[in-house]
């Protein structure tokens, strides 16, 4: 089976795998980080968003060993010296959340969106932008609150 | 999934020679398709050519009078291209429309065209623009290569390399979406060059993406969405499903022609 090596939450991991484990699997069950969900499995959802080299990707539709060297960053990566996030301190603020399930690929997507759109995102931006993310308990307003509080916050 | 063999080769060149050796391959691009279906097992390839590690298939360049982008160039990528924006807007607005933005991170338009999805996007600007289908082995005129649903003029092992698009005096795209997977139910690429204007459709074909010979017709009188008033698109060949039913279909086609008309630029 081949070693998959790569960079998680800036640190080295390798193990070995089976080439048709995906990333999801890799990170919840190679490496234990089960921040990461799997919803749908259909690439749906967004319950697996993690970044993948900076860029949003779907960890259940993804190949682990097509990521050899890759840098990831997990939900479990975003806290810093035992201090959230600030987009997850909204999310906490604002009630971002119901059941919680949808919520780290909610915040991983929402980094991501304020990464590539600025800290000043407008309501309708924000809803386009989490296409790929769905909330079963329906709480995207709340979600959508959250992230632009988290957007001014992360911009400074 | 099934187990598969694993290949990760560096060049075309090398990825070929696999595919013409390995019994029973598949090419992966961005695997937005091809893994959800392995994972369904409605796919098994016994062995996996993986076109990531490739380094010269990514890219947008405008030459001369067309833009020619790499195979495995990544949606978000053909979206945010300033060059692309400049040339042929209506493409890159098309890219920005495609699943979400964790898929179009990874998606590619190679891939999207090997696969031709009767309700998949690029296909409608290949056709609607005239691209040119490049491979390892040859040029394939888009007319020529859609042949069907999920089937293509490409030969078991060709890899698409590149397309290239003639640049319109004017297009737009506009379709109508399934909300939950974000595929065109039915979406709709006029493209103007000269006196030619063309019009592709997807989403609705029972056969895959084709022209709209119809709405041509009225447009090549005038282009202006005003002449496409009281067009009626024949039910005939379209698609019925869950989501929408021929007649639909069919009156979908005038109204996105209409939006991308509206929008053509």
């Amino acid at each position: 089976m081949p070693v998959v090596s790569m960079t998680v939450n800036g640190k080295a991991v390798s193990a070995d795998v089976d080439p048709r484990t995906l990333l999801v699997h890799y990170l919840r069950e190679n490496l234990r980080l089960t921040g990461t969900h799997v919803g749908c499995d259909t690439s749906q959802c967004g319950a697996c968003v993690v970044m993948v080299n900076g860029a949003s990707i779907k960890s259940c539709t993804a190949l682990a060993v097509g990521l050899q060297g890759a840098d990831v960053t997990t939900i479990e990566g975003l806290a810093k010296d035992g201090k959230l996030h600030p987009m997850q301190e909204a999310f906490r603020e604002n009630h971002g959340l119901q059941c919680g399930f949808c919520t780290p690929g909610m915040i991983m997507s929402a980094v991501d969106i304020v990464n590539r759109n600025g800290s000043k995102i407008d309501e309708k931006t924000i809803r386009e932008e989490l296409e790929g993310n769905i909330c079963r308990c329906t709480g995207y307003h709340n979600i959508v609150k959250a992230i632009a509080a988290g957007a001014e916050a992360m911009g400074g | 999934m099934y187990p598969f063999t694993y290949h990760q080769p560096d060049s075309v060149r090398q990825a070929a020679s696999v595919a013409g050796k390995a019994e029973d391959a598949k090419f992966l691009a961005g695997g937005m398709t091809l893994l959800p279906t392995m994972k369904q097992r409605l796919a098994s390839p016994a062995n996996l050519i993986d076109l990531s590690k490739i380094g010269d298939l990514a890219g947008i360049e405008v030459k001369g009078r067309s833009v020619v982008i790499g195979a495995m160039t990544r949606h978000f990528d053909v979206a945010n291209s300033k060059e692309l924006q400049a040339a042929i807007p209506a493409l890159a607005d098309l890219a920005g429309m495609i699943g979400d933005p964790a898929v179009r991170n990874r998606g590619t338009i190679g891939g999207s065209l090997a696969n031709n999805d009767p309700a998949a996007d690029y296909p409608a600007a290949a056709l609607a623009l005239g691209a040119t289908i490049i491979t390892n082995k040859r040029k394939i005129e888009a007319e020529d290569y859609f042949t069907g649903l999920f089937e293509t003029a490409l030969e078991e092992g060709e890899i698409i390399t590149k397309v290239s698009f003639p640049i319109p005096a004017k297009a737009g795209y506009e379709k109508f979406r399934n909300p939950a997977s974000r595929y065109a139910i039915v979406g709709v690429f006029v493209a103007k060059r000269g006196s030619d204007v063309r019009v592709a459709v997807t989403g609705a074909g029972a056969s895959g993406v084709f022209r709209a010979t119809k709405i041509e017709a009225a447009l090549t009188a005038k282009f202006s969405s005003k002449s496409l008033e009281g067009v009626k698109m024949p039910a005939e060949g379209l698609n019925t499903d869950i989501h929408a039913d021929a007649e639909y279909r069919a009156h979908l086609i005038t109204v996105m022609a209409k939006r991308a008309t509206d929008k053509a630029k």
